[in-house]
């Protein structure tokens, strides 16, 4: 048997189709199919495509968090932390609030990998455990952050020396402005402290880390540190 | 008058038939013009869809020998999720979603309202009932072989199912807005953010954004009400035809019946 498709022409009308114009290479009715098919395409893209986008938006918004008042130079000392009660989410009551644990830089121990000035006169550690985000709460006694859920202990830094935490505590901004010391936005630190854009809890900084978990476009560190 | 052809019910549910000399047609007693109407109107919505023969096609089934109890399982499944649907839209009548008013609405519901503790008690401990049905609709399934050729493409949509209904509990967690909801979520969302790679962009999307915001609760809210269970619906109904057209198998401990004719052959 001959190759049929050797012997078709490309034009309609050589194939014996009723009623082919003359140079015809689609016939009508494939043409309609597509053209009907196109048109559910780009009607359905119309509500599927804007939709998607309003779902992912705020992955892409920049997260601001405002410079906060926490008190006075005087009221820090670098042998304890003070809890301060600090807003991450506007408008949004309990649930937006956290808690920041406060001191003054310390030289001797804060020297590793230190923020620029002026970021380097105090150090405000996130209560957020940096295994799945339960609230740690610091002992004195003992100077350990200490995490209810899992188990996590941190030591007086905030570096890991116990249970499953993948890194250590995160850190927010801190600057004095106007005699007042602020707090602003957070950011994440690896076992040696160097800074990198926030990253959620259970995610490593050491290693590969820092690229099987990458930064999000929604938090990122400040310019220059 | 047009007749639906009679569905296949047992000898004993059966009309007699007509006695010599007795004519059928014109209904006499009241009880038969009501039952005369009620055909009319099943059979005039009949002639406009041809409804019937699917709907025996769905309800009357040739079952095999040795079904039991445990064949039950999916029935349960699915009277689960339909309480778990209904009660579920009575409880949004009440609820709002914002992470201001939540707790207030939920603890409205169930020490104000008039049998709110009971409802959301329903869907409270219904949703444990869900999960569990399932796993012993699935192991059942299992250990009866009942996934084989050419049943596996039912145990894969189970499974998706099986998915979504942990995406039901999960999203629903967080409703009460409690404080042991709110921290079991944060720890569900960061457990999402673990996976590599796609992981902290999953965490977002969850919380639509860096941190547990203002959206976090209507988006779960709208996931575990609207989202999730119109797919849950739609692959029910998948789960249904394929149960229908394939048929339940035998117990494994029943051995297939040779009829005389087909051992002759074999012999």
């Amino acid at each position: 048997m001959a190759d049929r498709r050797q012997t078709k022409s490309k034009y309609t009308a050589d194939r014996n189709i009723p009623g082919a114009f003359d140079g015809e290479t689609v016939t009508r009715r494939r043409f309609m199919t597509l053209t009907a098919n196109g048109a559910g395409i780009v009607a359905a893209s119309a509500f599927l495509l804007p939709v998607v986008g309003f779902a992912l938006g705020p992955q892409f918004e920049l997260h601001n968090m405002h410079w906060q008042d926490v008190g006075v130079p005087g009221d820090f000392t670098k042998d304890t932390y003070v809890p301060k009660v600090i807003t991450i989410v506007d408008g949004i009551g309990e649930a937006g609030k956290s808690t920041a644990y406060v001191r003054r830089f310390d030289p001797q121990l804060d020297s590793q990998n230190a923020l620029p000035p002026p970021y380097n006169q105090f150090i405000a550690v996130s209560t957020r455990c940096a295994h799945l985000g339960c609230p740690v709460h610091y002992v004195e006694a003992a100077e350990r952050f200490i995490c209810p859920c899992h188990g996590g202990v941190y030591d007086f830094r905030g570096a890991v020396v116990g249970g499953p935490p993948v890194r250590p505590l995160d850190r927010f901004y801190t600057r004095v402005k106007d005699g007042l010391v602020q707090v602003g936005p957070r950011y994440s630190v690896n076992s040696e402290f160097r800074v990198f854009s926030p990253r959620d809890p259970g995610e490593p900084l050491d290693g590969i880390g820092q690229y099987l978990y990458p930064s999000r476009p929604s938090v990122r560190k400040l310019p220059g540190t | 008058m047009p007749k639906m052809p009679k569905p296949p019910v047992p000898a004993a549910l059966k009309s007699p038939p007509r006695r010599p000399g007795e004519t059928e047609g014109q209904p006499k007693t009241t009880k038969e013009h009501a039952a005369a109407a009620g055909i009319a109107v099943v059979d005039w919505v009949d002639e406009r869809t041809s409804l019937s023969g699917p709907t025996r096609w769905l309800l009357f089934r040739k079952v095999p020998k040795g079904t039991n109890w445990f064949y039950t399982l999916g029935s349960a499944t699915l009277f689960a999720f339909l309480s778990q649907a209904v009660t579920g839209v009575f409880l949004a009548m009440w609820y709002d979603p914002s992470p201001t008013h939540a707790y207030e609405s939920v603890r409205y519901i169930t020490n104000d309202a008039f049998l709110g503790e009971f409802v959301r008690g329903m869907h409270k401990w219904g949703s444990s009932v869900m999960v569990i049905l399932i796993f012993l609709h699935m192991g059942r399934t299992f250990f009866f072989g009942a996934y084989k050729y050419p049943r596996e493409l039912n145990w894969i949509i189970g499974v998706v199912l099986l998915i979504l209904t942990m995406l039901m509990s999960f999203t629903g967690y967080l409703l009460p807005f409690d404080q042991r909801s709110y921290w079991a979520s944060i720890v569900g969302i960061n457990i999402n953010g673990t996976g590599p790679l796609v992981g902290p962009y999953l965490s977002d999307f969850l919380r639509a954004g860096p941190e547990f915001g203002a959206t976090t609760l209507s988006r779960f809210y709208a996931i575990h009400m609207l989202l999730v269970p119109g797919l849950i619906i739609a692959m029910i109904g998948a789960h249904l035809y394929l149960v229908t057209k394939l048929g339940t198998t035998a117990p494994p401990w029943l051995k297939a019946e040779e009829s005389e004719e087909l051992r002759e052959e074999l012999v």
